[in-house]
């Protein structure tokens, strides 16, 4: 196969992939944020002695990480609004899917995270008369959100690529954008490769930050 | 002498398994009690009775003559609030020391008395480095607990306790986790608490720290108190064969002529 490689035309439409990136950072913004404070209370629900709190969240917790997010988000799209009555706009289907599915995942980091600090920390704070939530925020907390960090990134950074799932249903983000610019010039190759390059530009100093954050956190302990 | 614990028909099951069958205690102000008995006698439980780090099953707990929790029906209900105001009243030094990594020395010290009882940090500083003199680690407030020997970590959990001005110290198995040459520091410092007039009740395999300090030694045998008496008659002249195969056991001790 022969190709001859020609980014002008996406060059001279970057003003559509612009739109598209804009509408990428503000799913990922709202779906980060959701899912992961989101997840930080789905967390605790799991780790409740109140088997009325563990019981649900547990449920939540294995529905949305035994089911793919792009078949949640194609369901909130189609499926949720027969069955409610209730519209769903492609922008709300995708930050459904992907902020719940992250909550399930952030859920199970920020649990194993607290079930890694030694019970006898629990113990050392109930034994000066601290509540449960003062030896949480003051004891288990500080201790464990060094350990919870990293894995805590990296799903930052999936979540940032999930993005692209909410093309699906037509949400204005970078592939929805590319897939505009493929199907009008007929240079698919460049326009996805364009995608890929962007997402690389912006993930690859991102990363290389984790890993710095990772060496910090390891050194202080 | 002044009642400081008191301990009534104390029962404590895990499942189907009852640990403590029916304890009745009474430490008076002042009184270093000591626990003796083997693994699985229940003698870490009752400590943990005490200040409520387990539920009792049955049976009634006072502090000063004031009884916890209430009675309901036949059994007794306890509200976390008042639970955890009876804790900052006693004081738990635990085997594995457990300070918080993430503070200075002296952050431990402080932490209760800061977060629980609402000292002004200058007030809490000052108390803190109080008692950090009294185990003798002054010196030591600004490093973190990483940098300290296992018997150094557990003096200033002592002091951590201590801060709290508790009515009452539990010490349970304090030395079990340490070095052989670093037990001597624990326990002199224990025992300087016990002669500055501190209430103790101690769960230890020290025999010799029974003998030299208790003011009463009680062994327990499979959840209930087998027998109970002077260290210097229980020690060296005890009644049961339990008791005496227990003592034997521990074949390191010495006792004085």
């Amino acid at each position: 196969m022969q190709h001859t490689w020609d980014f002008a035309t996406i060059f001279q439409n970057w003003e559509v992939l612009w739109v598209g990136l804009k509408g990428t950072v503000v799913m990922f913004l709202v779906t980060v944020v959701l899912g992961l404070s989101g997840g930080l209370v789905v967390g605790m629900g799991r780790y409740a002695q109140n088997s009325a709190l563990r019981w649900p969240a547990t449920a939540f917790v294995e529905i949305f990480r035994n089911t793919p997010v792009l078949v949640q988000i194609i369901w909130f799209y189609y499926a949720f609004p027969i069955l409610t009555g209730i519209e769903v706009n492609p922008f709300l289907a995708a930050v459904l899917g992907i902020s719940l599915n992250t909550m399930a995942f952030s859920a199970e980091i920020y649990r194993a995270g607290i079930q890694s600090i030694e019970p006898g920390q629990w113990e050392a704070g109930k034994a000066i008369g601290m509540t449960y939530g003062q030896t949480l925020r003051r004891i288990i907390m500080p201790v464990a959100i060094k350990r919870i960090l990293p894995a805590l990134t990296n799903r930052g950074i999936e979540v940032f690529k999930m993005s692209t799932l909410a093309s699906v249903v037509a949400y204005v983000e970078t592939l929805n954008q590319a897939k505009l610019i493929a199907d009008l010039n007929f240079n698919p190759i460049e326009s996805y490769t364009a995608v890929a390059l962007i997402f690389f530009v912006v993930l690859y100093p991102v990363v290389q930050a984790t890993y710095a954050l990772e060496r910090t956190l390891r050194k202080s302990d | 002498m002044t009642e400081i614990v008191r301990i009534e028909n104390l029962h404590k099951s895990f499942g189907p398994l009852e640990v403590l069958k029916g304890i009745d205690l009474t430490v008076d102000s002042g009184e270093t009690v000591v626990l003796l008995g083997s693994s699985g006698s229940g003698k870490s439980t009752l400590l943990r009775c005490v200040n409520f780090m387990e539920t009792p099953s049955e049976g009634q707990v006072s502090l000063h003559g004031e009884l916890v929790g209430s009675e309901n029906n036949g059994g007794m209900q306890y509200r976390e609030r008042e639970l955890c105001k009876l804790r900052t009243r006693i004081g738990m030094v635990f085997q594995h020391f457990n300070l918080f990594p993430h503070m200075t020395v002296l952050g431990n010290v402080m932490e209760g008395q800061v977060t629980v009882l609402g000292r002004s940090k200058p007030e809490a500083e000052d108390k803190a480095r109080q008692q950090l003199e009294r185990v003798g680690l002054a010196d030591k407030a600004e490093e973190y607990p990483a940098r300290l020997s296992g018997g150094q970590k557990q003096r200033v959990a002592i002091a951590r306790a201590l801060a709290m001005d508790p009515d009452v110290m539990l010490f349970d198995e304090v030395t079990s986790a340490l070095d052989p040459e670093l037990v001597g520091e624990v326990l002199k410092t224990m025992r300087q608490l016990a002669e500055e007039g501190m209430t103790m009740l101690v769960v230890t395999h020290e025999l010799g720290f029974a003998y030299h300090v208790a003011n009463r030694v009680l062994f327990l045998h499979e959840g209930t108190i087998l027998e109970q008496g002077e260290p210097q008659k229980v020690l060296k002249d005890p009644e049961t064969t339990r008791m005496r195969e227990f003592l034997e056991g521990h074949s390191l001790f010495k006792l004085p002529d």
